[in-house]
This record gives C-alpha cells, sequence and structure tokens, in this order.
C-alpha cells in the first residue's frame, strides 16, 4: 500500500504547495499568458502600445511559405534526431548491461554531453563538421564537394541533427541502462533456460520491460527537440542555408528579436506550444497503450 | 531421463573460490537434494548445471555428454527459480508456452501442450492471467508448468518454496514429490531448509563452505552423519555436543567433571574428541538415577507433541526432546539417561567422523 502523508487542516497543505505554485505561476502561467495576449494583438517596434487585431497575427503567418517550411524542417529535425538519439542509446545501454565491469564508468562519461550548453557543443560541432578543416575536410578531399553546410540544406540540417544526437544519447543512455538493470537478472535466465538466444531475449523480454522508458524518452526527445535546438541553430547555421534549417523555436527568435516582430513571434510560440500539446496527446492516446507498465 | 555425472568441479569469482572441487553422480531418474546453509555453494553448483554460470575447473555431464561448454538451452534442463522469474509482461499461458514458441512449435499443438499441464497444475482457469494477478502459490505453480512442459531431461530447482507461507510450502512439497514420480524426471532440488531437503529426497548431499560434506539417503545422513557439521545441521534440535579428551581410561567429558569410561581404540591420549547425542535420544529420569547425568532445567519448550527442555549440564547448554508427558519447572534438577548406541564421535580438529568407540563399549559409567 502506498502511504500517504495526511495533514488536520487544509490550510498546511496549501502552504506546502504555495512556493511549487508560485513558481509554476511565474514562470509558466504568467510568461505564457503575456504570449497569448500579445499573439492577439499589434505591438509597436519602438513602444507605444498595443493595437488588438484578433487573428489576424496567426492569418498571416499560416499563410506564409516561409513558416510551413519552418514547421517540415522542426518535423524532419525532431523525427531524425530523436530516432537518432534513442537508437544509439539503446544499442549502446544494451551492450553496456550485459558487460557490466567499467559500466560505472560509461555511465559518468555518457552524462557529461547532456551537461554541456547546447552553444557551447554547437561550436565543438561546427569545427568538426567544417568543410575546409576538421574530419570533413578529410571526405571533402576525397569526395571534393560532399560536404558543405554552408551551401546544402541537407548537410546544414544533417549536422545540427548530429550535434542535437550527440547530446541527448548521453541523456537517454543513464534512462535506458537504468531500465535495463531493473530487470531482475532470474528473467533473463529463465528465458536462457528456455532457449532463448541473446537477440531474441532483447526483442521477447528486455525490450517489453522497457516500453515505459522507451516511451517516457520519446515524449521527451520529441519535445526537447522542439525547444533545446535553438541554441545548436544558432551557432551553427543560424537557420540557413536558404531557411533550411530555420526551426520554429529558431524562427520565433530571429523573427522577433532580429525582425522586430514581437506580436508575430508571439503567435509563432503559441503554435509551437500548441503543436508540442498535440503530439503530447498523440502519444499518450496512441503509443501509451503498448506500454507494459509492470 | 538422464544421469548426471559431476567430476571434481570448482568455481571462483575473481580471486575468492566459492566451490572446491565436488565430484558428485546424479542417477537418471533420481531426486536428489543439495541441502545446505546460505553461501556454502549449492546454488552456484545448481546454476553450473544449469549453465548459468561458467565451471572454473573439473567438468560436467549430462547423460555422458561433457556440457562445459554448452549453451544452456542445449543442455536439457529445465529451472525453477526461487522468485520464479515469471515473465511480467505476458499471460500464464504465454509463460508456460514461451520455450515452446522460441522452439517454434506450431501454436495449436503449443495450445494443446499448454492445456495439458495446466490441467496437471490446475492453473485452467488462470491461463489468460497475468502473473500480478496471481498469489504465492499459483505463482509457483506457473513456474513449475514453465519448466515442465519442456519435458526436460533434468529437473533443477533452486530453491523454489522459500518464498511461500509455512502451510503452502508443505502442500507444494508433496505435489514436487508426486510429480516427480508421475514424470520420473532426474531431479536436483537445492535448499537450506532441512524438512524440506529430508521428506523430497531420494538421496541428500550436504555441503558447507563449497565442499562436499555427505551423501546419503536421509536416514543414512540422520542416522550416521559423517562430519561434526553434518550432525549439527541436520536435525532439529541440533545434536548436543559435548568436548572431551582422550585419557587412559577412556573420554573425559565437560573439562574433567564426567567420565565416560570406554576403550579408547589406539587413539593416543590427549587426542581432543567431541561427543554427539541427538536430543530425541536422550531419555528423562528422576534425579539420582544410576547411571544418569545431573542436570537442571533452563527452559521448556511446548509442541504440543511433545516438548524440547534445554538444560544445563555443568555450564554446557543440552537440550532434551521427549514425547513423555512431563513439564519440568526451570530451575529443578533432572537426570539424563544416554545410550552408547546413540552416541556419535567427532574428532575435534577435522569435524569428521570417529567410529573407534562404539563397537568396544558395553555401558558407559558416567
Amino acid at each position: 500500500m502506498e502511504k500517504r502523508v495526511t495533514f488536520s487542516k487544509w490550510t498546511i497543505g496549501i502552504l506546502f504547495a504555495v512556493p511549487q505554485l508560485v513558481l509554476i505561476f511565474t514562470f509558466f502561467y504568467w510568461p505564457a499568458g503575456q504570449a497569448v495576449y500579445w499573439s492577439l494583438t499589434l505591438q509597436q517596434p519602438w513602444g507605444g502600445g498595443n493595437i488588438w487585431v484578433g487573428l489576424d497575427n496567426f492569418r498571416s503567418i499560416l499563410s506564409n511559405a516561409d513558416y510551413w517550411n519552418s514547421i517540415s524542417a522542426s518535423l524532419v529535425f525532431a523525427a531524425i534526431s530523436t530516432g537518432l538519439a534513442m537508437f544509439i542509446a539503446l544499442v549502446l545501454a544494451a551492450l553496456t548491461d550485459r558487460q557490466l565491469a567499467g559500466s560505472r564508468l560509461y555511465r559518468v562519461v555518457l552524462i557529461w554531453p547532456y551537461g554541456i550548453a547546447a552553444p557551447a557543443l554547437a561550436m565543438a560541432f561546427r569545427f568538426i563538421l567544417a568543410p575546409e578543416a576538421g574530419f570533413m575536410a578529410v571526405v571533402n578531399r576525397v569526395w571534393p564537394g560532399f560536404w558543405d553546410p554552408g551551401l546544402d540544406g541537407a548537410d546544414a540540417m544533417a549536422s545540427i541533427i548530429v550535434a542535437f544526437s550527440w547530446k541527448y544519447v548521453g541523456y537517454n543512455f543513464i534512462f535506458f541502462l537504468a531500465a535495463f538493470q531493473a530487470i531482475p537478472r532470474s528473467l533473463i535466465e529463465a528465458a536462457a533456460m528456455d532457449g532463448s538466444g541473446v537477440i531474441r531475449r532483447f526483442w521477447d523480454i528486455q525490450f517489453p520491460l522497457i516500453t515505459p522508458t522507451i516511451f517516457f524518452l520519446l515524449v521527451i526527445n520529441i519535445t526537447e527537440s522542439f525547444q533545446d535546438s535553438f541554441g545548436i541553430v544558432d551557432i551553427m547555421t543560424a537557420g540557413g542555408p536558404a531557411n533550411a534549417t530555420n526551426l520554429m523555436v529558431y524562427k520565433i527568435y530571429s523573427d522577433g528579436f532580429k525582425g522586430l516582430d514581437y506580436s508575430g513571434a508571439a503567435a509563432q510560440s503559441i503554435i509551437l506550444m500548441l503543436l508540442i500539446i498535440v503530439l503530447t496527446i498523440f502519444q499518450f492516446r496512441f503509443i501509451e497503450r503498448r506500454v507494459h507498465y509492470r | 531421463m538422464a544421469s548426471i555425472t559431476i567430476r571434481d568441479v570448482k568455481k571462483s569469482y575473481a580471486k575468492m573460490q566459492v566451490v572446491h572441487g565436488v565430484d558428485l553422480d546424479i542417477r537418471s531418474g533420481e531426486f536428489v537434494v543439495i541441502l545446505g546453509p546460505s553461501g556454502c555453494g549449492k546454488s552456484t553448483l545448481l546454476r553450473m548445471i544449469a549453465g548459468l554460470e561458467d565451471i572454473s575447473g573439473g567438468e560436467i555431464a549430462i547423460d555422458g555428454t561433457v556440457v562445459n561448454k554448452l549453451e544452456p538451452r542445449e543442455r536439457g534442463c529445465a529451472m525453477v527459480f526461487q522468485n520464479y522469474a515469471l515473465y511480467p509482461h505476458m499471460s500464464v499461458a504465454q509463460n508456460i508456452g514461451y520455450s515452446l514458441k522460441v522452439a517454434g512449435v506450431p501454436a495449436a499443438e503449443r495450445q494443446l501442450r499448454i492445456q495439458a499441464v495446466a490441467r496437471t497444475l490446475e492453473l485452467e482457469q488462470l491461463l489468460d492471467r497475468r502473473p500480478m494477478a496471481l498469489s504465492g502459490g499459483q505463482r509457483q505453480r506457473v513456474a513449475m508448468g514453465r519448466a515442465m512442459i519442456r519435458e526436460p531431461k533434468v529437473f533443477l530447482f533452486d530453491e523454489p518454496l522459500s518464498n511461500l507461507d509455512a502451510k503452502l510450502r508443505v502442500q507444494m512439497r508433496s505435489e514436487i514429490r508426486k510429480l516427480h514420480r508421475r514424470l520420473n524426471a532426474t531431479s536436483v532440488f537445492v535448499t537450506h531448509d532441512q524438512v524440506e531437503a529430508m521428506t523430497l529426497a531420494d538421496r541428500l548431499v550436504v555441503m558447507n563452505g563449497g565442499r562436499v560434506e555427505q551423501v546419503g539417503t536421509p536416514g543414512e545422513i540422520y542416522t550416521r552423519p559423517a562430519s561434526r557439521f553434518v550432525a549439527t545441521f541436520v536435525g532439529a534440535p541440533a545434536m548436543n555436543i559435548l568436548e572431551g579428551t582422550v585419557d587412559l581410561d577412556g573420554l573425559s567429558l565437560l573439562g574433567g567433571s564426567r567420565r565416560l569410561t570406554i576403550a579408547r581404540a589406539g587413539l593416543p591420549v590427549g587426542t581432543k574428541v567431541a561427543m554427539g547425542v541427538r536430543p530425541e535420544a536422550v531419555r528423562l529420569v528422576a534425579p539420582g538415577t544410576a547411571g544418569a547425568l545431573k542436570a537442571t532445567v533452563d527452559l521448556v519448550e511446548e509442541l504440543g507433541a511433545g516438548r524440547v527442555i534445554y538444560v544445563d549440564l555443568d555450564g554446557a547448554p543440552f537440550s532434551v526432546m521427549t514425547s513423555e508427558a512431563v513439564h519440568p519447572e526451570p530451575g529443578s534438577a533432572v537426570g539424563l539417561k544416554l545410550s552408547p548406541d546413540d552416541m556419535h564421535f567427532f574428532s575435534s580438529e577435522t569435524g569428521t567422523r570417529l567410529d573407534v568407540f562404539k563397537a568396544s563399549v558395553p555401558e558407559p559409567a558416567l
């Protein structure tokens, strides 16, 4: 049975909840509410008050081809980087789980990338993936013109996907490894006695038992790929070339603070928020059904 | 059905050796129980037979085939685990049928065999349930079913009853026994519970500290323990042990305050000997009876059918088990009568059994 703390007076319970409520209100509901308000008005770039315009901001954004391009770029980025980060982490964790010697070290080493700020790691990848120097320069030497993220939109998209995935592989690995190790050893042994080989055991026993973790990471990775990608895009490609990597979160920033279209940017952030909410609801509705909770 | 031959099998982890050269022959169709305290290497030995642990030295053969390098699935053993190890995401039917599915048995035949096993174990009503929704005894039966359905050459049991409550344990014990009588498959059962061991075993293997202390029928183990360890480990309450030293006339016990006049049969004077006698072999008599030991009652434990009387024998603890309706008060004096036929002697140094005293003792003068 779960133990619950009960308070004799409901006021004490409220008092305990107040700090968290204040934080959530100050840093989430209030700014979000402000953004909703701004998105429905036209704000003067140099101050001087707002003019109520209703849904005009949304109409103009959604009729803009650049914005639809940004949405599809974001979806491509989210799908590929989440898939890559989760797949690599899953393989690494499955291998680490089998051979436990030194797994503590891997665990520490692999969590580090997650601790690195996005701009810093983007800087590192900018050097690594620079077409004229670094690793890719070697490839370019063999196949001239093979790689140039400054000119080729697909190369630029690949660069930011690699950088983002690199950061999240470590994060995902920790969760996957913990999930694997939470599976009782005797289950694996029982499956071995039942005649199941390593690969078969993975698909029949381990994989179904870590589905709660896979689901959790899927939600987190997709959400983060819409939000945490900003620093990487800003440093590595600045949305270019030709808007190929102008992800939604970056477009909000560039339209708002470079283009000084505060109201349009506010409307875009509302759309991004709705998109993430819809995606998350979708995942809970349709994917969570396949999750086995123990 | 298969025989198992274990030759000088050793197991070490890094620097620690946990099994020190075990030799054992298990006959086809035999029910062998490995009994020992925790950490004695009994589970490790079982897991080496199963193929879940590497064998560091020696060899294990099943039906004449050395299996040292074979994968668990190639050995033809089925195992019942202590915590059952049921797959939590599969139904009872899927759990039982998993090995058949892996082996590629067609679904229709699989269903038939699952049904057959479920019928024997009375699990028919539960086939669609998940392990979570089962009681301890039901989970235990599913684990048994999962082992049975493969019709294995060898059944391995790793303390399968220790998670059950006392009543269920007794019930499952007899079910396992009946099942073995019907299937007649070679079975190796590991436990630390001596009642379980005595009741189930055709032959009992007592292990201690990674070595086999004795192999024999439960009767042999009880009546002729091969070492002091076996003598005190098997039997409840434990066998009484009195330390003594061989002198010119025989054996003097309890630091010289009691004497056992027996022929010393070639043992040099000064040899340290431990004399053991089972609590149920001691007779309670009136204090002062000729040839009886005088002791003071410490505590009486009522068992219903009988009682255990803990007494103090010149500072040494001693216990007596009796079914007579005697209820001595704590602190009162009692007499204890021992028969030479019930005495066991062990070397104090090595703990091994000494049979030198027995034959030549007509009646001990104590």
